[in-house]
């Protein structure tokens, strides 16, 4: 979360724009900078529009920019790990390494453990994933190296199925939601209710020392959390919503703009844990309906129209309200413009 | 091959680069500036977006010299301009527009202030123009002409330059020295003036070799007529003096001759006109100004702002009404209603309005009987000069422009047809090929083609205003400029619809990192990788990209 200490100038976009030209370079996201590592390679083969590779880039740019580079990364089997890696090609600006499907978590510990045992603990140790390989297949290994406190970042990509084999249903896959293994037919369609993982609260419940999450709607807020991820030691859990256009069934020019509607809905809210407490929240800038957020997707097409689901809808909304009212993420914002002095009297 | 490779590895490895992924690609973004509402508004055609994005930047003399290549007032025209852009910013269904004309005002203002200079004109081109008036039309086109290098004669018939800017519009709303400062701006540039004379012989003047050509800026300084019944007066009844809007703001302006009206005035009219005559009448101390309009508030043809103001300085309003006749009390008026188009019919009741003054301010006609000597200029039965889209008249070599043709008669719009009309006029002198006259656009930027998700909500400035009691009591100016500090919030509160803001978000939002930034800060499409998929165009804050 960026954190605003002094009153905020106007300054045209302020810094919801990653590099604002009013503002002090400095003080730019460093995805907008023209010597930003570019860790992820163009010619990689995600399909048009991926949130995931967007992520990738930007979580291990900051990476690098916050640890001088000393970086490894780990992947395990998935999206990530297919497009980015064909024989004999491979995009990764960083030494990186892939095992099995569900032991990313072990091997990532075990390189942190051989770089201690080299005197080398400053070089750092990022494990990364799709929700597949967190939340279902690796998820013995995840909580394995979350009760050693393993010196890892472990970074969960969530495009809520597994899309690289067909979009099957994952244990993060949401409430109504039709993938090819959970049709939407029969009395209950889509994915059904009362199933799934909320792996951010299930890390924060092994009290691991930094637990964050974050989207592509927002580059600056994702650099941060890396940032801030990196300046702990021991275990620390990433969850970054990254919408996928070909899964979730919108437009490939939508990526960034789903991202912001599960944020704005309350769907998918964003916040920073320090030993399993809550510490930073972000509130919603402008709070929407979930209607919003799942209309334009195909794989809630179902629950709209004569045909459609109001109750499924109606609990899908019941679950953005509780994250906005369990979080506190409810902002009155009717007094935050900014007045004629140029100064913002919202300070969050 | 005699490097040792493991079992089954037969290629050396390689960068995901030699895979490019652009071949994916069925559409791509182009990065474009697309027209702003606020320079479609434009009468004058000013980019506004380009200056304020100066101004934002605190470039206020570089703001200024793009204001300056296409008028010569941006101090005048920040007070007295009804602001077209603003009415069509697209910040408007956000918190409001951008108040475009307070911070032209402030840049003109400092410009003043400071003495900011324009660079030299171009090399002479040892051709003469002659202006007949020295209003906003024919300043701007003698002060383009002369910045192109030729010799511009300035001729008017009053005691000093400004036309309708000086003899209209009153001091309250546009201090002189304001004026004067812009004017002597334009002398300096070059450009001769004479005053007090009053042209009778265009002809001989360009028949002669003295002229190369003439543009006709004399503008409309004849009220209409109002026919008003006098109806049979009793006695020695109380008399109504009834005089012209345009003579009667001349008269304050020149400060002779003011003629004295009582202290009950009705003002004939519901335009911007009648404003400044009612709003002049209450400082020259009548206490009760009544303007008698024949349509209702909606339908006035006065800005909003100007009635407003006038309302708070105790202007009264007689809508749907007109005057049937004068009275032994003082008028008669006749209430009307509206019908189909607008029109306002009488509806046979009569009301009585007690004034000691009547001000007529129904409009303003061009007298431009001087010009009947000339044949190939044609003239409407009004008196309007006609010209074609290029301001010619019929008269090879006689331009025309402002209040004299037949357009909307506002001072922004003069300043326009000078400036349009002074391309016009070096294409013909010289054979140079005439830039843009009409600004004809294609895709005039909405707020849908906007990602207003990365703009904060920020309220608009407003500027000072001095107490309405305060204000009737002379003729200062009533409405205070920016600090430096709001006209550059003010500016930042601009949008940049349709062109590049640099603000990266395009470059950080691509999944392939196609997009790459170039040394000047602006981006290009690496088109080997760029896979079409739209995100930066998506996202863009202000809508510079588009696919195709």
């Amino acid at each position: 979360m960026h954190v605003t200490t002094h009153p905020l100038a106007y300054l045209q976009t302020g810094d919801l724009t990653p590099g604002n030209r009013l503002e002090d370079p400095d003080c730019h996201a460093i995805q907008a900078s023209p010597f930003r590592p570019n860790s992820v390679a163009p010619g990689h083969r995600a399909c048009r529009g991926c949130g995931l590779l967007l992520a990738a880039r930007v979580v291990m740019d900051a990476a690098i920019a916050a640890t001088n580079g000393k970086i490894i990364a780990v992947n395990a089997t998935g999206c990530l790990e297919v497009v980015t890696t064909p024989y004999p090609q491979s995009a990764w600006g960083v030494p990186w390494m892939h095992s099995l499907f569900g032991n990313a978590p072990a091997v990532a510990a075990g390189i942190a453990a051989s770089m201690r045992a080299l005197h080398k603990e400053d070089v750092r140790v990022i494990a990364q994933g799709g929700d597949g390989a967190t939340v279902d297949i690796g998820f013995g290994c995840l909580s394995g190296m979350f009760d050693r406190d393993d010196d890892v970042l472990y970074v969960c990509y969530d495009n809520e199925a597994y899309m690289n084999t067909g979009v099957q249903r994952s244990g993060a896959t949401p409430r109504g939601a039709r993938t090819a293994t959970t049709q939407a037919v029969g009395s209950q369609k889509g994915n059904p209710p009362g199933i799934g993982k909320n792996l951010p609260a299930i890390a924060m419940a092994h009290n691991v020392r930094y637990v964050a999450t974050a989207s592509v709607a927002d580059v600056r807020d994702l650099e941060s959390k890396v940032t801030t991820a990196m300046s702990h030691r021991g275990a620390r859990y990433l969850h970054v919503l990254v919408p996928c256009p070909v899964g979730w069934g919108f437009d490939s020019e939508l990526t960034v703009a789903m991202a912001r509607l599960a944020v704005e809905t309350g769907l998918f809210p964003l916040f920073e844990a320090i030993d399993g407490e809550v510490v930073t929240r972000t509130p919603l800038r402008h709070r929407l309906k979930v209607e919003e957020y799942l209309k334009p997707q195909k794989r809630f097409a179902h629950l709209f129209g004569d045909k459609g689901d109001p109750a499924t809808i109606a609990a899908i909304q019941a679950g953005a309200d509780m994250n906005i009212t369990r979080l506190g993420l409810e902002t009155d914002l009717t007094g935050s413009t900014v007045d004629a002095a140029g100064v913002s009297s919202q300070a969050n | 091959m005699n490097t040792f490779k493991p079992f089954a590895t037969t290629l050396d490895p390689q960068s995901s680069k030699a895979n490019h992924t652009g071949s994916w690609r069925t559409s791509e973004p182009i990065y474009q500036d697309r027209t702003a509402p606020c320079h479609g508004a434009c009468p004058i055609g000013q980019n506004v977006r380009e200056w304020l994005a100066l101004a934002q930047q605190g470039q206020d003399e570089s703001a200024w010299r793009v204001i300056m290549d296409k008028t010569p007032f941006p101090a005048t025209l920040g007070r007295v301009c009804y602001h077209p852009c603003e009415s069509m910013c697209n910040r408007d269904s956000l918190d409001g527009s951008v108040r475009v004309h307070s911070v032209e005002r402030y840049i003109g203002d400092k410009a003043l202030e400071l003495g900011w200079r324009m660079p030299s004109s171009a090399p002479a081109t040892h051709k003469h123009v002659l202006v007949v008036g020295a209003g906003p039309a024919g300043l701007s086109c003698a002060y383009q002409l002369a910045r192109k290098g030729h010799r511009v004669t300035v001729v008017d018939q009053y005691p000093q330059a400004g036309g309708m800017m000086r003899y209209g519009i009153p001091e309250y709303r546009l201090p002189r020295a304001v004026l004067d400062a812009e004017v002597q701006r334009i002398v300096d540039c070059g450009v001769e003036l004479i005053l007090n004379t009053r042209i009778d012989d265009l002809t001989t003047r360009l028949t002669g070799e003295e002229f190369d050509a003439a543009f006709i800026a004399t503008g409309a300084h004849r009220g209409q007529v109002a026919d008003i019944k006098i109806k049979q007066q009793q006695g020695d009844s109380h008399s109504v003096r009834v005089i012209g809007a345009v003579e009667y703001l001349r008269a304050v302006a020149s400060g002779t001759d003011i003629p004295t009206l009582g202290k009950r005035v009705a003002v004939y009219g519901g335009g911007n006109t009648a404003i400044d005559a009612a709003r002049t009448a209450r400082r020259l101390g009548a206490e009760q100004v009544t303007i008698v309009y024949r349509r209702d508030r909606q339908r006035m043809p006065a800005h909003r702002s100007e009635y407003e103001d006038a309302v708070g300085e105790g202007v009264k309003f007689a809508f749907l009404r007109t005057i049937a006749a004068t009275t032994d009390r003082g008028l008669s008026l006749e209430i009307t209603k509206l019908i189909a188009d607008n029109k306002a019919v009488g509806t046979g009741e009569y009301e009585s309005l007690d004034v000691d003054g009547l001000i007529v301010a129904l409009g303003q006609l061009p007298d431009t009987q001087f010009l009947a000597a000339l044949p190939g200029v044609r003239r409407t039965g009004e008196g309007a000069v006609e010209i074609d889209a290029a301001f010619r008249t019929g008269q090879p070599g006689v331009f025309a422009g402002g209040d004299v043709i037949n357009a909307q008669r506002t001072m922004t719009a003069a300043v326009g047809h000078g400036r349009l009309a002074a391309a016009s006029i070096d294409a013909y002198l010289t054979g140079r090929p005439m830039p843009e006259t009409t600004h004809g656009h294609d895709h005039v930027m909405t707020i849908g083609d906007l990602n207003t998700h990365y703009f904060t909500l920020a309220a608009p400035t407003t500027q000072k205003q001095r107490p309405a009691q305060e204000c009737v009591s002379n003729f200062d100016e009533t409405v205070a400029g920016l600090t430096e500090s709001q006209a550059r919030y003010e500016a930042q509160r601009c949008l940049s619809c349709g062109t590049c803001i640099r603000c990266s978000t395009c470059f950080s939002v691509c999944p392939d990192s196609a997009i790459r930034r170039k040394p000047d800060g602006s981006y290009e499409v690496d088109s080997q990788y760029c896979k079409g998929c739209g995100i930066c165009a998506q996202e863009c804050p202000s809508g510079a990209i588009q696919m195709r």
